[in-house]
């Protein structure tokens, strides 16, 4: 039985950055036990001679010829912005952070 | 003339019976009387849909040459960005997000002069399997409106159920088109993966999305297949082949020789009784029809419920990472001194509801250093034994068939607080998504013990999709002739409606 301690799960939202309360983090660490013990059940068959497969189509990389075409203008880039500022989005600061 | 199917609508607009602008108020004015009850859709665009409307009558009086579902109305899963229209994917995060672009696939519906009614209700970010997980509350299923419409395209199915659209689109990640057209008493096709633009389908699982057409005939599903399938240099997973010939297949119905493979483990413990005494129905009428009926085995079938819920998390826990309040969507806590993280962390935890979280961390966790091999490695093992499974059955058989739900539609609210009992719905669907083939549900009746719609699924190898449309329309055409009329015919009124 796998299970995730409610510090684990606080500790992934950290790295997801989604913010959560305490009540959700321990929901959240009953509900995981349960659904890791489901999931699980792939170890039985995923043996060191089975090939893992990413992705149904065997990708390949596409070139296409350079062709300059319309793009956004920045009117319509902008248009969904939370903040912008002289025809840029305007972000909170990402400096000065530890 | 709403109840008529999207071909027959097509013939009135061609002979000149009625105009598109009639037709797509029609079906305005049936939103309006019953869509208060349905919930199926988040946004309703009566301007844009009449304006598109007297523009295709324009075309057709000036004697242009149309396309063969120009004029007729369709929804649209709110899933799919429409240059200008409201796009939220059923997520607060989105809310009040009107796309600067056209997806590919909204772009092939205006090329051929389909009508877009409006954008359909979802589960957020298309996670779920009964539209409860919408932000915006849920859809009801119009056969009973206690019940949910299936998901995570309820809205799409619902609105096809409901007569408040001849057509829909719809996305299929582990069966969100087909367990919806089960449970409406529908049809829903997932073509083969990459037979279908993903430019401007907002991503879940990128490996497993895939936009297809929801209709309430195998004919109507076909024909709006040919209108938004096709390559498209904009999605580098976009399959360059021609489409496969569907409509062709849908008209000719013909399943003479085919053989027609049962697929063992799809079937039995778990399945509603009423579910399967369908399936075995549906089952004599191909035989009768000329289809060689056999059974085949899939042992691997029973991991890929796993398999699905460590993949698709996984990579939704990447794609969704783009919602980071910067460019577009919500933003929360940006006040004086906030940091870039801070803000993000409070954006995330509005907006996103309980399913997207839990699946975010849940996807985490499995591409976490450490955790990897045992995880999502493991689960991407299991997807070639479940690929390896399919080559063989179809070196047996043209096309593998199966009920596409355990059940028929459950009471909204009942399974809300258990996510496993959720994600069991999703059990029979799942395989096709894993391997990338295609996957129909056509309705094969409603279950003795409640009257409600059964689902009967279709599964047909890599751009064979034309199989699935040959062996729906044959069914579909047994069990007219059976019924003496369609299915929905027989589908309680809504109070109010046309």
């Amino acid at each position: 039985m796998t299970s995730l301690s409610r510090d684990d799960v606080a500790k992934l939202a950290g790295l997801a950055r989604i913010e959560m309360s305490d009540e959700e983090l321990v929901a959240l660490s009953n509900e995981f036990t349960v659904i890791l013990d489901a999931v699980a059940r792939v170890q039985e068959v995923a043996g060191e001679d089975v090939a893992a497969t990413s992705h149904p189509l065997p990708l390949r990389n596409v070139f296409r010829p350079d062709v300059v075409i319309p793009s956004l203008s920045p009117q319509d880039a902008l248009s969904g912005a939370p903040a912008q500022e002289e025809q840029r989005f305007r972000v909170p600061q990402i400096l000065g952070e530890e | 003339m709403i109840r008529n199917s999207a071909s027959e609508m097509a013939s009135k607009l061609a002979s000149g019976d009625v105009t598109s602008v009639q037709l797509t108020q029609a079906h305005l004015d049936q939103i309006a009387a019953v869509d208060k009850q349905v919930h199926a859709f988040l946004h309703i665009d009566t301007e844009g849909a009449l304006a598109q409307a007297a523009a295709v009558d324009l075309k057709r009086k000036n004697g242009d040459k149309l396309s063969p579902l120009a004029g007729v109305p369709l929804a649209l899963k709110d899933v799919m960005t429409q240059k200008g229209i409201p796009t939220t994917c059923g997520s607060k995060i989105l809310e009040g997000w009107r796309p600067p672009y056209d997806s590919t696939v909204v772009a092939n519906l205006k090329k051929n002069d389909i009508v877009i009614l409006g954008k359909t209700n979802m589960d957020e970010f298309a996670m779920g399997s009964s539209t409860e997980n919408s932000a915006y509350g849920p859809t009801h299923n119009p056969w009973d409106l206690s019940r949910i419409p299936g998901g995570s395209g309820g809205g799409s199915a619902a609105a096809l159920a409901a007569f408040e659209a001849p057509l829909a689109i719809g996305t299929d990640t582990g069966g969100s088109i087909r367990q919806p057209a089960a449970v409406t008493g529908t049809v829903g096709v997932k073509p083969t993966y990459g037979g279908v633009s993903r430019f401007g389908l907002v991503a879940f699982s990128s490996s497993l999305d895939q936009a297809g057409p929801c209709a309430r005939t195998v004919l109507d599903a076909a024909l709006l297949h040919e209108a938004i399938a096709g390559h498209d240099p904009k999605d580098s997973t976009s399959i360059n082949a021609p489409v496969p010939a569907v409509v062709a297949a849908a008209k000719a119905g013909n399943v003479k020789g085919m053989k027609i493979g049962v697929v063992k483990e799809l079937n039995g413990d778990g399945y509603q009784p009423g579910v399967r005494k369908r399936f075995e129905e549906s089952l004599e009428l191909l035989a009768a029809a000329g289809a060689e009926i056999v059974e085949v085995s899939a042992p691997n079938f029973e991991y890929a419920l796993a398999a699905y819920y460590l993949i698709a998390p996984s990579e939704c826990s990447s794609n969704l990472a783009r919602f980071d309040a910067m460019r577009y969507g919500l933003r929360v806590g940006d006040v004086e001194g906030a940091s870039a993280e801070s803000v993000m962390n409070l954006t995330r935890e509005v907006g996103f509801g309980r399913e997207v979280k839990r699946r975010i961390i849940l996807g985490t966790y499995a591409l976490s250093s450490g955790y990897y091999d045992a995880y999502y490695g493991s689960a991407q093992k299991v997807r070639t034994l479940i690929t390896q499974d399919f080559n063989k059955a179809f070196e047996i058989a043209d096309v593998l068939v199966s009920p596409t739900c355990p059940t028929t539609a459950f009471k909204i609210g009942e399974k809300a607080d258990d996510p496993l009992a959720m994600y069991l719905n999703d059990i029979a669907t799942i395989p096709v998504n894993m391997a990338g083939i295609g996957g129909m549900s056509l309705p094969s009746g409603v279950a003795d013990e409640d009257g409600l719609p059964v689902g009967f699924q279709i599964m047909a190898p890599v751009m064979k999709d034309e199989r699935m449309y040959s062996v729906g329309a044959s069914l579909e055409a047994s069990l007219l002739s059976k019924w003496g009329a369609p299915l929905l015919s027989t589908i309680p009124a809504l109070a109010g409606s046309k």
